[in-house]
């Protein structure tokens, strides 16, 4: 590791950064991070300008084809970073435009809010052209005549940037009416969110921003068809934003090719390990990178401890085991493994941590945050963490494991409005999977005795 | 940085009356939506920045300068987590008690600002200095156990950096 880059555990006021020096990124193989300073301070637009920043918008805009752009992104197949992974160029072949259908909105998704989540932070706070950039290019793509960026409260730092950044992009003309020449006019506005999770959930945010409460809407009709203001909408990730300028100036080829043999998913990633390791960060690397490489780098767990168990991509992924860090971490891989690639950053759980305490705090979250609109996840999870509580205490009750068992069932996917009670399931259901001794314990012994000896790694 | 106000300048005589600047700043906000009740969460936060806080009575005021009902921004005033219905302290701090920061040492955080300031979640303290809420995962997990205070983020936090950390907010 690069001695240029402080060590997190020095310092106490929070900073954002990549763990990877300048000499370490280049443009044709990092193409998310390539521009970012090693001072960690934004990049304005000169300085963009001067790295090929809005290359790709001139290019896009002269040839004046927006189906081009929607059939490369299609063919590059660029994978929602936002952690469903649904394909950004199908995405966009779908939404309704042309005829007498209003212009309608492009939206990204900046609500970041997933526990063990912090890559979208980084492009916000230290690269914002890339991103305005790339919603230039989608609601080109789109024919959107509006761009909101739907970022959580919290991020005060990225919301100072973005609009800093946008002032620089309209006083250059790429931003406003008649965008470098072109006759295309789109302007992009920030706006900030008042917290709540679900908010993050595509047609929540959409209920958001219109000023209502954050439950989510029915589908169809897809945000596409009918979105914020019933206008055609279009919600991505920053990250999946960030990715379009570069698949439009190289390629679809060149996009492909960045994951090399690893995987058949195409590009590069932004991957990242939290928890009790000795260097938490953030890389952009090739998708398809196993979790053990990411684990390396993060310097391994500290203390000596030894890894339990992990989760690939949030709070809302299923639990892997020791043995599945050798797996390239893609989609359709971690899906085949029982979990989810999620967002691609690695929360790393050490064999001292009682899977019933950690999946107790998991649950607290999930339960708090739900927006109350559907039985499962309103009642069952408050249900769910209850009985989490007294297994933790070695107060369960027999029967309870399979009490478990049925609430996580009855938040499977399809089963409610939308995907945050599914996301309280998976931890759950893989956890009681690896882990079910562990919650056996719980079960009926004196108070305070549950935990005392800590499963073992392996002994699963 | 808003400057203070005097009270018999906010409270008018038929109960809460917006500062004529935060009422400029409602109407500026419009410009960016379709609906002005996309402004809506925007104009609570406009409030909370002046006041701290945002009291039943800014509701109607609210509503009128956006031309909605009161209803539709009561229901969005209590259902966001960053919309304060009570008062708070000075400054409020949001400690984070998601997961990578639970893997870090949140309990011990968590229970040093409790001994330190004397207060639990939703509580504020006697000189209404700090209030004390949790918060989900802050976006800074290489830096966990995290922390707000205001507008700050800190992380990674111990136990015995708070005291340092807490006098800069007097
Ligand atoms: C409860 C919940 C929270 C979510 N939070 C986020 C979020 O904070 N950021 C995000 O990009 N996607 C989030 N998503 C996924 C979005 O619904 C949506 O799939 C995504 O914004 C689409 O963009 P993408 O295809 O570029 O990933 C969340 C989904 C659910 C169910
Ligand atoms: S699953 Fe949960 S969060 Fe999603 S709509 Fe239903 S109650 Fe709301
Ligand atoms: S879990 Fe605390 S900052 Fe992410």
């Amino acid at each position: 590791m690069s001695e240029s880059i402080p060590n997190q555990r020095r310092s106490v006021g929070y900073r954002s950064r990549l763990l990877q020096t300048e000499a370490e990124r280049r443009a044709d193989t990092h193409p998310l991070t390539w521009r970012l300073r090693d001072d960690g301070e934004a990049v304005w637009l000169d300085e963009y300008l001067r790295k090929d920043g809005y290359q790709s918008v001139r290019k896009a805009l002269s040839e004046g084809d927006p189906q081009a752009i929607i059939a490369t992104m299609k063919e590059a197949n660029v994978r929602g970073r936002g952690g469903a992974g649904f394909s950004a160029g199908l995405k966009w072949s779908l939404t309704l435009q042309g005829g007498d259908i209003p212009r309608g909105y492009l939206i990204c998704n900046a609500d970041e809010m997933e526990p063990g989540t912090f890559k979208d932070r980084l492009l916000m706070e230290q690269q914002p052209h890339l991103l305005i950039e790339g919603m230039i290019l989608g609601a080109f793509a789109n024919n959107s005549r509006y761009g909101y960026i739907f970022l959580r409260g919290e991020y005060v730092e990225a919301a100072r940037v973005l609009n800093r950044a946008i002032d620089e992009a309209r006083d250059a003309g790429w931003l406003g009416p008649d965008i470098n020449g072109s006759g295309f006019d789109f302007d992009i506005a920030v706006h900030t969110g008042a917290g709540r999770y679900i908010c993050g959930e595509e047609t929540a945010l959409i209920n958001s921003l219109e000023g209502k409460r954050a439950n989510p809407r029915g589908k169809p009709p897809f945000p596409g068809q009918s979105g914020a203001w019933g206008k055609p909408s279009v919600v991505n990730n920053v990250e999946t934003l960030c990715n379009v300028p570069a698949v439009i100036l190289n390629g679809a080829g060149w996009y492909q090719g960045l994951s090399g043999d690893r995987t058949d998913d195409g590009g590069s990633k932004l991957y990242g390990c939290s928890g009790p390791v000795d260097n938490p960060g953030l890389w952009e690397l090739p998708m398809g990178t196993t979790g053990m490489e990411i684990l390396d780098r993060a310097g391994g767990l500290r203390d000596n401890r030894q890894l339990k168990a992990w989760l690939p991509g949030g709070a809302s992924t299923g639990f892997l085991l020791p043995e599945h860090l050798e797996l390239p971490l893609d989609f359709d891989t971690m899906g085949k493994e029982g979990s989810r690639l999620g967002t691609g950053l690695l929360t790393v759980v050490p064999d001292d941590m009682s899977m019933v305490s950690l999946m107790r705090n998991l649950e607290q979250f999930f339960a708090r945050e739900s927006c109350g609109w559907c039985t499962p996840c309103r009642d069952g999870l408050p249900w769910v963490v209850k009985l989490l509580q007294s297994l933790e205490q070695g107060q369960g009750e027999p029967g309870d494991i399979e009490l478990l068992d049925k609430l996580a069932a009855d938040c499977g996917p399809g089963l409610t409005f939308c995907a945050h009670a599914p996301g309280a399931a998976m931890p759950l259901q893989t956890a009681l999977r690896h882990f079910r001794h562990e919650f056996e314990q719980g079960v009926g012994k004196p108070r305070g005795e549950a935990h005392q000896d800590p499963i073992p790694v392996g002994e699963v | 940085m808003a400057e203070p106000v005097a009270t018999s300048q906010i409270i008018g005589s038929d109960g809460f009356e917006l500062h004529p600047a935060d009422e400029t700043a409602i109407l500026r906000e419009l410009e960016h939506y379709e609906q002005p009740q996309a402004a809506c969460i925007e104009a609570l936060k406009i409030v909370q920045r002046r006041h701290g806080w945002v009291p039943d009575e800014a509701i109607p005021a609210v509503a009128r300068v956006l031309g909605i009902g009161p209803g539709a921004v009561e229901g969005v005033a209590t259902f966001y987590s960053l919309i304060f219905r009570q008062p708070v302290g000075r400054h409020v701090i949001l400690v984070c008690d998601s997961s990578s920061c639970f893997l870090t040492g949140f309990d011990e955080l968590k229970q040093a600002l409790v001994d330190q300031l004397g207060i639990d979640y939703g509580e504020t303290t006697n000189d209404s200095r700090f209030t004390l809420l949790p918060v989900c995962c802050l976006g800074a997990c290489d830096g966990a156990p995290a922390l707000m205070i205001d507008d700050d983020t800190y992380g990674p936090v111990t136990a015995d950096d708070l005291p340092g950390l807490l006098e800069g907010y007097p």
